[in-house]
Protein backbone atom coordinates (compact mmCIF):
# COMPACT_ATOMS: atom_id res chain seq x y z
CA UNK A 1 0.00 0.00 0.00
CA UNK A 2 1.08 3.59 -0.68
CA UNK A 3 0.08 6.61 1.22
CA UNK A 4 0.69 10.25 -0.69
CA UNK A 5 0.86 13.69 1.25
CA UNK A 6 0.77 15.64 -1.82
CA UNK A 7 0.38 15.73 -5.38
CA UNK A 8 1.56 18.36 -7.82
CA UNK A 9 1.08 18.60 -11.51
CA UNK A 10 4.67 20.24 -12.58
CA UNK A 11 4.98 23.07 -15.01
CA UNK A 12 8.50 22.67 -16.05
CA UNK A 13 11.43 19.90 -16.20
CA UNK A 14 13.45 21.49 -13.70
CA UNK A 15 10.28 21.76 -11.02
CA UNK A 16 10.11 18.31 -11.40
CA UNK A 17 13.88 17.02 -11.37
CA UNK A 18 14.18 19.66 -8.06
CA UNK A 19 11.23 18.19 -6.26
CA UNK A 20 12.89 14.43 -6.66
CA UNK A 21 15.90 15.42 -5.18
CA UNK A 22 13.61 14.94 -1.81
CA UNK A 23 13.97 10.88 -0.98
CA UNK A 24 10.53 10.53 -0.07
CA UNK A 25 9.18 12.27 -3.05
CA UNK A 26 8.29 10.52 -6.41
CA UNK A 27 7.71 10.70 -9.83
CA UNK A 28 4.46 9.06 -11.16
CA UNK A 29 4.70 7.03 -14.08
CA UNK A 30 1.28 5.17 -15.41
CA UNK A 31 1.45 3.68 -11.23
CA UNK A 32 1.33 0.27 -11.83
CA UNK A 33 4.27 -0.71 -10.26
CA UNK A 34 4.36 2.08 -7.80
CA UNK A 35 1.07 1.15 -6.60
CA UNK A 36 2.31 -2.65 -5.64
CA UNK A 37 5.09 -1.88 -3.54
CA UNK A 38 4.48 0.08 -0.12
CA UNK A 39 5.72 3.77 0.11
CA UNK A 40 4.88 6.87 1.93
CA UNK A 41 5.31 9.31 -0.50
CA UNK A 42 5.61 12.89 0.37
CA UNK A 43 5.02 14.49 -2.82
CA UNK A 44 4.03 12.55 -6.34
CA UNK A 45 4.83 14.58 -9.03
CA UNK A 46 3.07 14.06 -12.26
CA UNK A 47 4.41 15.00 -15.71
CA UNK A 48 1.30 15.32 -17.58
CA UNK A 49 0.84 19.19 -17.96
CA UNK A 50 4.56 18.89 -19.98
CA UNK A 51 3.56 17.73 -23.19
CA UNK A 52 5.46 14.79 -23.02
CA UNK A 53 2.58 12.32 -24.07
CA UNK A 54 3.68 12.13 -28.09
CA UNK A 55 5.72 10.22 -30.27
CA UNK A 56 6.88 12.67 -32.77
CA UNK A 57 8.60 11.18 -36.14
CA UNK A 58 11.14 13.02 -38.54
CA UNK A 59 12.86 11.36 -41.13
CA UNK A 60 15.44 10.22 -39.45
CA UNK A 61 14.04 9.36 -35.78
CA UNK A 62 11.41 8.69 -33.30
CA UNK A 63 11.15 11.11 -30.48
CA UNK A 64 8.68 9.26 -27.58
CA UNK A 65 7.80 11.50 -24.65
CA UNK A 66 8.18 9.99 -21.42
CA UNK A 67 4.63 9.57 -21.00
CA UNK A 68 3.82 8.29 -24.15
CA UNK A 69 1.79 4.92 -23.04
CA UNK A 70 2.39 0.88 -24.20
CA UNK A 71 -0.74 1.24 -26.39
CA UNK A 72 0.50 4.53 -27.99
CA UNK A 73 3.51 2.38 -29.02
CA UNK A 74 1.69 -0.59 -29.82
CA UNK A 75 -0.75 0.94 -32.22
CA UNK A 76 1.55 3.44 -33.93
CA UNK A 77 2.24 2.66 -37.56
CA UNK A 78 5.39 4.16 -38.31
CA UNK A 79 7.06 2.57 -35.29
CA UNK A 80 5.58 -0.71 -35.69
CA UNK A 81 6.38 -0.32 -39.59
CA UNK A 82 10.12 0.48 -38.61
CA UNK A 83 10.39 -2.43 -36.54
CA UNK A 84 8.63 -4.79 -38.49
CA UNK A 85 6.04 -5.06 -35.98
CA UNK A 86 8.47 -6.11 -33.39
CA UNK A 87 7.01 -3.28 -31.56
CA UNK A 88 3.64 -4.25 -30.96
CA UNK A 89 4.65 -8.18 -30.53
CA UNK A 90 6.31 -7.05 -27.46
CA UNK A 91 3.84 -4.94 -26.24
CA UNK A 92 0.62 -7.13 -26.78
CA UNK A 93 0.56 -9.69 -24.34
CA UNK A 94 0.94 -7.28 -21.60
CA UNK A 95 -1.86 -7.87 -19.35
CA UNK A 96 -4.15 -6.21 -21.08
CA UNK A 97 -5.41 -2.93 -23.30
CA UNK A 98 -6.56 -0.95 -19.85
CA UNK A 99 -3.16 -1.65 -18.27
CA UNK A 100 -1.17 -0.65 -21.64
CA UNK A 101 -3.55 2.51 -21.86
CA UNK A 102 -1.84 3.56 -18.23
CA UNK A 103 1.94 2.17 -18.21
CA UNK A 104 4.30 4.48 -19.52
CA UNK A 105 7.57 4.24 -21.68
CA UNK A 106 9.09 6.19 -18.86
CA UNK A 107 7.99 4.17 -16.51
CA UNK A 108 8.74 0.85 -18.04
CA UNK A 109 12.33 2.06 -19.04
CA UNK A 110 13.03 3.94 -15.75
CA UNK A 111 12.31 0.94 -14.00
CA UNK A 112 15.15 -1.54 -15.83
CA UNK A 113 12.46 -4.39 -14.42
CA UNK A 114 13.67 -7.76 -15.09
CA UNK A 115 10.32 -9.62 -16.36
CA UNK A 116 10.26 -6.08 -18.98
CA UNK A 117 9.52 -6.62 -22.76
CA UNK A 118 9.64 -2.98 -23.35
CA UNK A 119 13.58 -2.70 -22.27
CA UNK A 120 13.89 -5.97 -24.17
CA UNK A 121 12.47 -4.70 -27.25
CA UNK A 122 14.04 -1.44 -27.44
CA UNK A 123 17.43 -2.50 -26.43
CA UNK A 124 17.52 -4.77 -29.86
CA UNK A 125 17.36 -0.81 -31.99
CA UNK A 126 19.67 2.27 -32.56
CA UNK A 127 18.18 3.55 -29.10
CA UNK A 128 18.83 6.49 -26.64
CA UNK A 129 17.34 7.74 -24.03
CA UNK A 130 17.45 11.54 -22.96
CA UNK A 131 17.70 12.38 -19.25
CA UNK A 132 17.22 16.02 -17.80
CA UNK A 133 21.00 16.65 -16.48
CA UNK A 134 22.51 13.62 -17.70
CA UNK A 135 22.22 14.21 -21.79
CA UNK A 136 21.51 11.77 -24.01
CA UNK A 137 22.66 7.83 -23.21
CA UNK A 138 22.73 4.88 -25.24
CA UNK A 139 20.45 2.72 -23.83
CA UNK A 140 22.33 -0.45 -23.66
CA UNK A 141 24.28 2.28 -21.47
CA UNK A 142 21.35 2.99 -19.39
CA UNK A 143 20.36 -0.10 -19.10
CA UNK A 144 23.16 -0.53 -16.57
CA UNK A 145 23.56 3.22 -15.42
CA UNK A 146 23.56 3.15 -10.94
CA UNK A 147 20.34 4.41 -10.22
CA UNK A 148 19.83 7.93 -9.83
CA UNK A 149 17.36 10.94 -8.73
CA UNK A 150 17.46 11.86 -12.59
CA UNK A 151 14.53 12.71 -15.21
CA UNK A 152 13.71 10.55 -18.42
CA UNK A 153 12.72 12.62 -20.79
CA UNK A 154 12.02 10.92 -23.53
CA UNK A 155 13.53 7.70 -26.03
CA UNK A 156 14.90 8.33 -28.98
CA UNK A 157 14.61 5.46 -31.74
CA UNK A 158 16.77 6.32 -34.60
CA UNK A 159 15.47 5.03 -37.99
CA UNK A 160 19.00 3.44 -38.61
CA UNK A 161 18.50 0.61 -41.65
CA UNK A 162 17.41 -2.22 -39.70
CA UNK A 163 15.15 -5.47 -39.15
CA UNK A 164 13.75 -6.56 -36.18
CA UNK A 165 11.80 -9.51 -34.78
CA UNK A 166 10.59 -10.30 -31.32
CA UNK A 167 9.01 -13.22 -29.60
CA UNK A 168 8.46 -14.27 -25.88
CA UNK A 169 7.64 -17.33 -24.11
CA UNK A 170 4.54 -17.06 -21.47
CA UNK A 171 3.30 -19.73 -19.24
CA UNK A 172 0.02 -17.97 -20.04
CA UNK A 173 -1.19 -14.96 -22.17
CA UNK A 174 -0.82 -11.82 -20.03
CA UNK A 175 1.75 -13.36 -17.63
CA UNK A 176 5.04 -11.87 -16.91
CA UNK A 177 6.98 -13.72 -19.83
CA UNK A 178 9.05 -16.90 -19.19
CA UNK A 179 11.64 -15.32 -21.41
CA UNK A 180 11.82 -12.63 -23.56
CA UNK A 181 13.60 -12.40 -26.73
CA UNK A 182 14.40 -9.33 -29.53
CA UNK A 183 16.87 -10.06 -32.01
CA UNK A 184 17.95 -7.29 -34.84
CA UNK A 185 20.00 -6.43 -37.71
CA UNK A 186 20.75 -2.74 -37.24
CA UNK A 187 23.32 -1.07 -39.54
CA UNK A 188 25.12 -4.99 -40.43
CA UNK A 189 25.31 -5.90 -37.02
CA UNK A 190 23.34 -8.06 -35.17
CA UNK A 191 22.01 -7.51 -31.72
CA UNK A 192 20.17 -9.85 -29.65
CA UNK A 193 18.38 -8.86 -26.67
CA UNK A 194 17.10 -11.42 -23.89
CA UNK A 195 14.95 -10.60 -20.92
CA UNK A 196 12.95 -12.17 -18.25
CA UNK A 197 16.08 -14.07 -17.49
CA UNK A 198 14.71 -13.58 -14.67
CA UNK A 199 16.72 -10.81 -14.72
CA UNK A 200 17.31 -7.49 -16.49
CA UNK A 201 17.11 -7.98 -20.29
CA UNK A 202 21.03 -8.23 -21.35
CA UNK A 203 22.01 -7.34 -25.51
CA UNK A 204 24.35 -10.36 -26.59
CA UNK A 205 26.49 -9.00 -30.13
CA UNK A 206 28.22 -11.52 -32.80
CA UNK A 207 31.15 -10.57 -31.28
CA UNK A 208 32.64 -14.00 -32.23
CA UNK A 209 31.66 -13.54 -35.76
CA UNK A 210 29.29 -16.36 -35.71
CA UNK A 211 27.07 -14.63 -38.15
CA UNK A 212 29.35 -12.87 -40.28
CA UNK A 213 28.21 -15.00 -43.46
CA UNK A 214 24.56 -14.08 -42.72
CA UNK A 215 22.18 -16.03 -40.98
CA UNK A 216 21.64 -20.04 -42.18
CA UNK A 217 20.19 -22.53 -40.04
CA UNK A 218 23.29 -23.80 -38.36
CA UNK A 219 24.35 -19.96 -38.18
CA UNK A 220 20.91 -19.73 -36.31
CA UNK A 221 21.67 -22.63 -33.76
CA UNK A 222 25.58 -21.95 -33.49
CA UNK A 223 24.56 -18.17 -32.34
CA UNK A 224 21.82 -19.80 -30.13
CA UNK A 225 23.71 -21.92 -28.23
CA UNK A 226 26.79 -18.65 -27.69
CA UNK A 227 23.51 -16.94 -25.85
CA UNK A 228 22.65 -19.71 -23.87
CA UNK A 229 26.14 -20.30 -22.86
CA UNK A 230 26.95 -16.22 -22.36
CA UNK A 231 23.54 -15.21 -20.86
CA UNK A 232 23.36 -16.03 -16.97
CA UNK A 233 19.96 -17.15 -16.15
CA UNK A 234 18.10 -17.90 -12.66
CA UNK A 235 14.88 -19.90 -11.45
CA UNK A 236 11.19 -18.10 -10.02
CA UNK A 237 8.14 -18.92 -9.52
CA UNK A 238 7.26 -19.28 -13.52
CA UNK A 239 10.62 -21.58 -14.78
CA UNK A 240 14.06 -22.80 -13.80
CA UNK A 241 17.52 -21.60 -14.65
CA UNK A 242 17.65 -24.74 -16.68
CA UNK A 243 14.54 -24.17 -18.29
CA UNK A 244 15.35 -20.51 -19.43
CA UNK A 245 18.75 -21.51 -20.76
CA UNK A 246 17.17 -24.14 -22.97
CA UNK A 247 14.86 -21.59 -24.16
CA UNK A 248 17.27 -19.10 -24.77
CA UNK A 249 18.24 -21.52 -27.39
CA UNK A 250 15.12 -22.34 -28.98
CA UNK A 251 13.98 -18.58 -28.72
CA UNK A 252 16.75 -16.78 -30.00
CA UNK A 253 17.46 -19.81 -32.84
CA UNK A 254 13.91 -19.04 -33.78
CA UNK A 255 13.80 -15.06 -34.50
CA UNK A 256 17.55 -15.42 -36.22
CA UNK A 257 16.00 -17.65 -38.68
CA UNK A 258 12.42 -15.29 -39.12
CA UNK A 259 14.95 -12.15 -39.33
CA UNK A 260 16.70 -14.42 -42.00
CA UNK A 261 13.72 -15.04 -43.82
CA UNK A 262 14.15 -18.72 -43.44
CA UNK B 1 -7.20 18.69 -3.40
CA UNK B 2 -10.19 19.63 -5.53
CA UNK B 3 -10.88 18.31 -8.89
CA UNK B 4 -13.51 19.18 -11.53
CA UNK B 5 -14.32 16.51 -13.81
CA UNK B 6 -17.19 15.32 -16.34
CA UNK B 7 -18.69 11.96 -14.87
CA UNK B 8 -21.05 10.34 -16.63
CA UNK B 9 -21.41 13.70 -18.74
CA UNK B 10 -22.60 15.30 -15.52
CA UNK B 11 -19.53 18.29 -14.48
CA UNK B 12 -18.89 17.35 -10.73
CA UNK B 13 -16.47 19.33 -8.26
CA UNK B 14 -15.29 17.05 -5.35
CA UNK B 15 -12.14 17.26 -2.74
CA UNK B 16 -10.30 14.46 -2.39
CA UNK B 17 -7.19 13.40 -0.56
CA UNK B 18 -3.85 13.15 -2.80
CA UNK B 19 -3.71 9.39 -2.43
CA UNK B 20 -7.67 8.34 -3.18
CA UNK B 21 -7.94 6.12 -5.86
CA UNK B 22 -10.12 6.69 -8.90
CA UNK B 23 -12.45 3.58 -7.48
CA UNK B 24 -13.04 4.76 -3.73
CA UNK B 25 -13.80 8.00 -5.59
CA UNK B 26 -16.36 6.74 -8.27
CA UNK B 27 -18.55 4.32 -5.85
CA UNK B 28 -18.38 7.18 -2.99
CA UNK B 29 -20.64 8.85 -6.03
CA UNK B 30 -23.43 6.38 -6.42
CA UNK B 31 -21.06 4.51 -9.60
CA UNK B 32 -21.23 0.85 -7.69
CA UNK B 33 -21.14 -0.87 -11.17
CA UNK B 34 -16.98 0.24 -10.64
CA UNK B 35 -15.51 -2.98 -8.56
CA UNK B 36 -13.10 -3.60 -6.40
CA UNK B 37 -10.91 -7.15 -7.83
CA UNK B 38 -7.73 -8.10 -7.77
CA UNK B 39 -6.29 -4.50 -7.09
CA UNK B 40 -3.06 -5.26 -8.75
CA UNK B 41 -4.17 -4.28 -11.97
CA UNK B 42 -4.93 -7.76 -13.53
CA UNK B 43 -8.19 -8.31 -13.69
CA UNK B 44 -10.14 -5.04 -15.31
CA UNK B 45 -13.04 -5.21 -13.15
CA UNK B 46 -12.68 -1.84 -12.18
CA UNK B 47 -12.30 -0.43 -15.65
CA UNK B 48 -14.01 2.59 -16.95
CA UNK B 49 -13.17 5.13 -19.39
CA UNK B 50 -10.94 7.90 -18.88
CA UNK B 51 -11.60 10.55 -22.38
CA UNK B 52 -12.89 7.34 -24.44
CA UNK B 53 -10.05 4.72 -23.28
CA UNK B 54 -10.26 2.32 -20.97
CA UNK B 55 -8.12 2.34 -17.69
CA UNK B 56 -7.85 0.68 -14.31
CA UNK B 57 -9.78 3.10 -12.02
CA UNK B 58 -8.02 0.82 -8.78
CA UNK B 59 -4.28 1.61 -10.17
CA UNK B 60 -5.55 5.55 -10.68
CA UNK B 61 -5.05 8.50 -8.28
CA UNK B 62 -8.61 10.37 -8.32
CA UNK B 63 -6.27 13.27 -8.53
CA UNK B 64 -5.37 12.07 -12.03
CA UNK B 65 -8.67 12.69 -13.19
CA UNK B 66 -9.17 16.14 -12.53
CA UNK B 67 -9.72 17.84 -15.96
CA UNK B 68 -10.62 14.60 -17.75
CA UNK B 69 -14.11 12.47 -19.05
CA UNK B 70 -15.02 9.91 -16.86
CA UNK B 71 -17.59 6.86 -18.16
CA UNK B 72 -18.60 4.32 -15.93
CA UNK B 73 -21.39 1.86 -16.63
CA UNK B 74 -24.22 3.61 -14.84
CA UNK B 75 -23.35 6.40 -17.99
CA UNK B 76 -23.27 3.98 -20.74
CA UNK B 77 -26.17 1.92 -20.35
CA UNK B 78 -28.24 3.07 -23.73
CA UNK B 79 -24.76 2.00 -25.48
CA UNK B 80 -24.44 -1.09 -23.47
CA UNK B 81 -27.91 -2.53 -23.65
CA UNK B 82 -26.93 -3.21 -27.28
CA UNK B 83 -24.84 -6.12 -26.71
CA UNK B 84 -25.63 -7.34 -23.21
CA UNK B 85 -28.37 -9.18 -23.92
CA UNK B 86 -26.72 -11.35 -26.33
CA UNK B 87 -24.09 -12.17 -23.70
CA UNK B 88 -26.75 -13.38 -21.53
CA UNK B 89 -28.24 -15.31 -23.72
CA UNK B 90 -25.20 -17.54 -23.81
CA UNK B 91 -25.15 -17.55 -20.22
CA UNK B 92 -22.00 -16.11 -20.45
CA UNK B 93 -23.10 -13.69 -17.35
CA UNK B 94 -22.87 -16.23 -14.63
CA UNK B 95 -21.95 -14.57 -11.23
CA UNK B 96 -22.21 -11.13 -13.07
CA UNK B 97 -18.99 -10.06 -10.84
CA UNK B 98 -17.07 -9.33 -13.85
CA UNK B 99 -19.70 -8.24 -15.73
CA UNK B 100 -19.20 -4.20 -15.62
CA UNK B 101 -15.42 -4.41 -16.37
CA UNK B 102 -16.00 -6.85 -19.74
CA UNK B 103 -18.78 -4.63 -20.73
CA UNK B 104 -16.77 -1.13 -20.39
CA UNK B 105 -13.81 -2.81 -22.40
CA UNK B 106 -16.21 -4.19 -24.94
CA UNK B 107 -17.47 -0.73 -25.85
CA UNK B 108 -14.08 0.46 -26.05
CA UNK B 109 -13.26 -2.53 -28.65
CA UNK B 110 -16.39 -1.87 -30.44
CA UNK B 111 -15.51 2.21 -30.75
CA UNK B 112 -11.98 1.42 -31.66
CA UNK B 113 -13.08 -1.37 -34.04
CA UNK B 114 -16.83 -1.92 -35.08
CA UNK B 115 -16.47 -5.12 -36.82
CA UNK B 116 -13.45 -7.04 -34.89
CA UNK B 117 -12.46 -10.19 -35.62
CA UNK B 118 -12.70 -13.13 -33.20
CA UNK B 119 -8.66 -13.63 -32.23
CA UNK B 120 -9.28 -9.17 -32.12
CA UNK B 121 -12.18 -9.74 -29.73
CA UNK B 122 -9.80 -11.88 -27.45
CA UNK B 123 -6.86 -10.11 -27.79
CA UNK B 124 -8.42 -6.72 -26.31
CA UNK B 125 -10.57 -7.99 -23.68
CA UNK B 126 -7.78 -10.08 -22.69
CA UNK B 127 -7.30 -8.21 -19.77
CA UNK B 128 -11.10 -9.11 -18.20
CA UNK B 129 -10.94 -12.10 -16.11
CA UNK B 130 -13.78 -14.18 -15.35
CA UNK B 131 -13.94 -17.25 -12.87
CA UNK B 132 -16.72 -18.78 -13.74
CA UNK B 133 -18.44 -18.53 -17.26
CA UNK B 134 -14.99 -18.63 -19.05
CA UNK B 135 -14.94 -16.83 -22.41
CA UNK B 136 -15.73 -18.38 -25.15
CA UNK B 137 -19.91 -17.87 -23.88
CA UNK B 138 -18.76 -13.80 -24.06
CA UNK B 139 -17.29 -14.19 -27.40
CA UNK B 140 -20.18 -15.77 -29.09
CA UNK B 141 -22.19 -13.18 -27.46
CA UNK B 142 -20.64 -10.61 -28.97
CA UNK B 143 -19.96 -12.29 -31.97
CA UNK B 144 -24.01 -13.42 -32.51
CA UNK B 145 -24.44 -9.37 -31.83
CA UNK B 146 -22.28 -8.80 -34.44
CA UNK B 147 -23.92 -10.97 -36.83
CA UNK B 148 -27.07 -9.33 -35.74
CA UNK B 149 -25.89 -6.14 -36.96
CA UNK B 150 -24.48 -7.11 -40.26
CA UNK B 151 -27.87 -9.10 -41.31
Amino acid sequence: MITIQKYIRVQSLEEAWELNQKKNNRILGGMLWLKMGRANVNTAIDLCDLGLEKIEESDDAFSIGTSVTLRQLEMHKGLNTYTCGAVREALSSIVGVQFRNMATIGGSIWGRFGFSDVLTVFLTMDCYVELYKGGIVPLPDFAVMKRDRDLLVRLIVKKTPAKFVYTSMRNQRTDFPVLACGVGYVNDEYRVSVGARPGQAMLLRDTDGILANGISLSASDAFAAFAAEAIPTGSNVRASAAYRTHLIRVLVSRALTELGGL
Amino acid sequence: MEITLMLNGKKITANVEADTILLDFLRSKGCLSVKRGCETSGCGLCTVLMDGKPILSCSTLAVRADGHEIFTLEGLRDEASDFVDFIADQGADQCGFCNPGMVMNTIALLRENPDPTDDQIRAFLAGNLCRCSGYDGQLRGIRNYLNSRNI
